[in-house]
């Protein structure tokens, strides 16, 4: 009877984690798979998130910068605004340069961030982190489950209308052909500012779903560059470009890493350090199996229908 | 701040900028030719690095005489992944590439931590004696770093320009199409090009883990201020990417004299960004 409690609780945990890693890959969906923008910094815009809503959610505290003890839904919001904000900045900067560019850049900006982050003791205690980040309602797991799953469902509804409207199919114009989108008139710069700044605010938005989750925040705490890559690998896996396929491959990317775990752990006690090692590769291989078998994904992207 | 510590500052500036010249030779080299950035050369780096202290431990020999060892190794990490994967992915975007070497980048560090272990290690223990000279303190390393790094920068610029082998690949670099039709093997030019990025990566690896620790994330860390050095320099021209190395190892050296020695790898990227602002085809002009 504890065993199969233990375990729900574990199919709860695994579950919710995906769901918020399927709130990142729609994210990144929108920049990469819709527009073509390469952002490799994931992992900032999630930090920025996740030290939103801490500061704005919890309770007052010398230490540090807030402790305003404003609700969950005020701290999503604002983890959304400024991931937004900073995303203008950064995306002014970067995003008229070519891919390669916006990549390394996003990357540093990420880095930084961590740095700010972990030096900057006033803004967040540094490295010992900012912890008591209430969950909503309720501190019972499932009925926080219920409450990421509401919110992807809100982010899919949202970004699947994008893509089906007129602003979507400019977006899919821009990464097939910049010059001939330019031609027809649009403003390439704004369309990929709009679609930049989408993504890195949904990706804040997941930064705070996780944060609420965990209920402690720091700077190492994410495993930034892993994460990141995680995410790519689940947005290619699904089929970049279909939002479908983006919630798919969290959720069968997010089963096999945590397959992994349970494979790992037949390891002999010595090779115990090392297995986190061994994950890691065998992700890494996957990605390439991928690219190389399948580039187009597990559910590809709907090509539009001829006109006759 | 008076002027000896300025010019100590200076000192390990230049260690660390041919280091990164290194690194960023290699990035700028395969740019030029497979227009994409390889994010995956921090990563052979630690490989090569790690392949020398294999030597170092295993059989005694010294770090000057494992250095070929680890160059070899990480030579060989380079050519195998381009063989196994980046060679099927060469006909799509070079983003698809980009994003499998970031894959690489993981692979190879995986496979670093499963054969040498996460812990830190260095090559030689103990405390060094420092060499003087007036008030400047150098420790003998920072010789051998820079000592290897000028032999080498002399060898690339001589293959460069004297061999067949270094014409053909500034013939791609230049122009791909103009190359293969004056006869150029192109397919036989990138597996050189990637065994001599690679090369390097593997000597600027070992030169980094001297410098400091050897640690399976050493590699990555230094893969940010190697990209600024080579855009810095403008991405694909090799001369362009050693000045960029310089200034970007001086410039972050040089920072902690005013600023919390914390933020040491943002002055890289802060640099970077002003220059991709200002002048985004960087120092010496690159092929955009």
């Amino acid at each position: 009877m504890i065993e199969a409690s233990g375990l729900a609780d574990y199919g709860v945990f695994l579950l919710t984690l995906a769901a918020i890693y399927a709130v990142f890959t729609l994210a990144l969906n929108v920049q990469w798979g819709m527009t073509g923008l390469f952002n490799i910094g994931i992992a900032g815009f999630y930090a920025i998130g996740a030290y939103t809503t801490a500061i704005v959610t919890t309770p007052p505290d010398a230490g540090h910068l807030g402790g305003f003890g404003l609700p969950f839904a005020v701290g999503l919001v604002a983890a959304m605004a400024v991931s937004g904000v900073i995303a203008v900045a950064v995306g002014l900067i970067t995003l008229n340069l070519r891919a390669d560019y916006l990549a390394i850049a996003s990357i540093g900006i990420a880095e930084i961030l961590r740095l700010i982050f972990k030096n900057e003791t006033w803004l967040g205690n540094g490295v010992r982190g900012l912890s008591g980040i209430a969950r909503p309602f309720s501190d019972d797991p499932l009925v926080y489950l219920v409450v990421v799953l509401a919110v992807l469902g809100l982010v899919y509804w949202a970004v699947e209308r994008a893509r089906l409207s007129p602003w979507g199919r400019v977006l899919r114009a821009i990464r097939e052909n910049e010059l001939g989108a330019q031609a027809a008139g649009k403003d390439v710069f704004r369309f990929r500012l709009a679609a930049f700044v989408l993504g890195s605010a949904v990706m804040g938005l997941g930064g705070a779903l996780y944060a609420h989750f965990v209920g402690f925040i720091s700077p190492e705490a994410f495993e930034p560059v892993f994460a990141t890559f995680l995410v790519w690998v689940m947005l290619i896996a699904g089929g970049s470009g279909s939002n479908k396929g983006a919630v798919l491959g969290a959720f069968v990317i997010w089963a096999l890493w945590s397959g992994t775990e349970l494979l790992t752990a037949q390891l002999p006690a010595s090779l115990v350090t090392q297995a986190s090692a061994v994950r890691v590769l065998l992700i890494g291989v996957l990605l390439q199996v991928i690219l190389l078998r399948r580039p187009q994904g597990l559910l590809p992207e709907e090509k539009p229908k001829r006109l006759r | 701040m008076d002027a000896t510590n300025l010019l100590q500052l200076l000192v390990y500036g230049v260690v660390l900028g041919s280091i990164l010249s290194l690194g960023a030779i290699g990035v700028s080299l395969l740019f030029g030719i497979l227009r994409f950035s390889n994010f995956a050369h921090g990563d052979i780096m630690t490989f090569g690095a790690y392949c020398a202290y294999a030597m170092v431990t295993g059989l005694h020999w010294p770090v000057w005489a494992s250095l070929p060892v680890g160059m070899a190794g990480a030579a060989a990490v380079s050519v195998a992944a381009d063989q196994l994967v980046y060679r099927r992915l060469r006909r799509t975007q070079p983003v698809i590439l980009l994003i499998s070497s970031f894959g690489m980048a993981l692979i190879v560090r995986s496979v670093a931590t499963l054969i040498w272990g996460p812990q830190d290690h260095s090559y030689v223990k103990g405390i060094q004696m420092p060499m003087r000279f007036g008030d400047i303190v150098v420790r003998p390393d920072h010789l051998v770093i820079l000592g290897g790094c000028v032999a080498l920068v002399v060898a690339v610029h001589l293959f460069l320009s004297r061999t067949r082998m270094g014409k053909a690949m500034r013939a791609l670099s230049d122009n791909m199409d103009l190359a293969r039709v004056s006869g150029i093997d192109a397919e036989r030019v990138i597996v050189w090009t990637w065994a001599l990025g690679g090369a390097l990566a593997g000597a600027a690896g070992v030169f980094l883990a001297l410098d400091s620790r050897l640690t399976p994330m050493m590699g990555w860390s230094a893969l940010l201020p190697i990209f600024a050095a080579a855009i810095l320099g403008g991405f694909g021209k090799p001369y362009g990417a050693i000045l960029g190395g310089m200034v970007i190892g001086i410039a972050s050296e040089m920072s902690t004299a005013v600023l919390d020695p914390a933020y040491k790898p943002a002055v890289a990227f802060a640099v970077m960004i002003v220059m991709l602002i200002v002048k985004p085809t960087g120092l010496l002009g690159a092929r955009r």
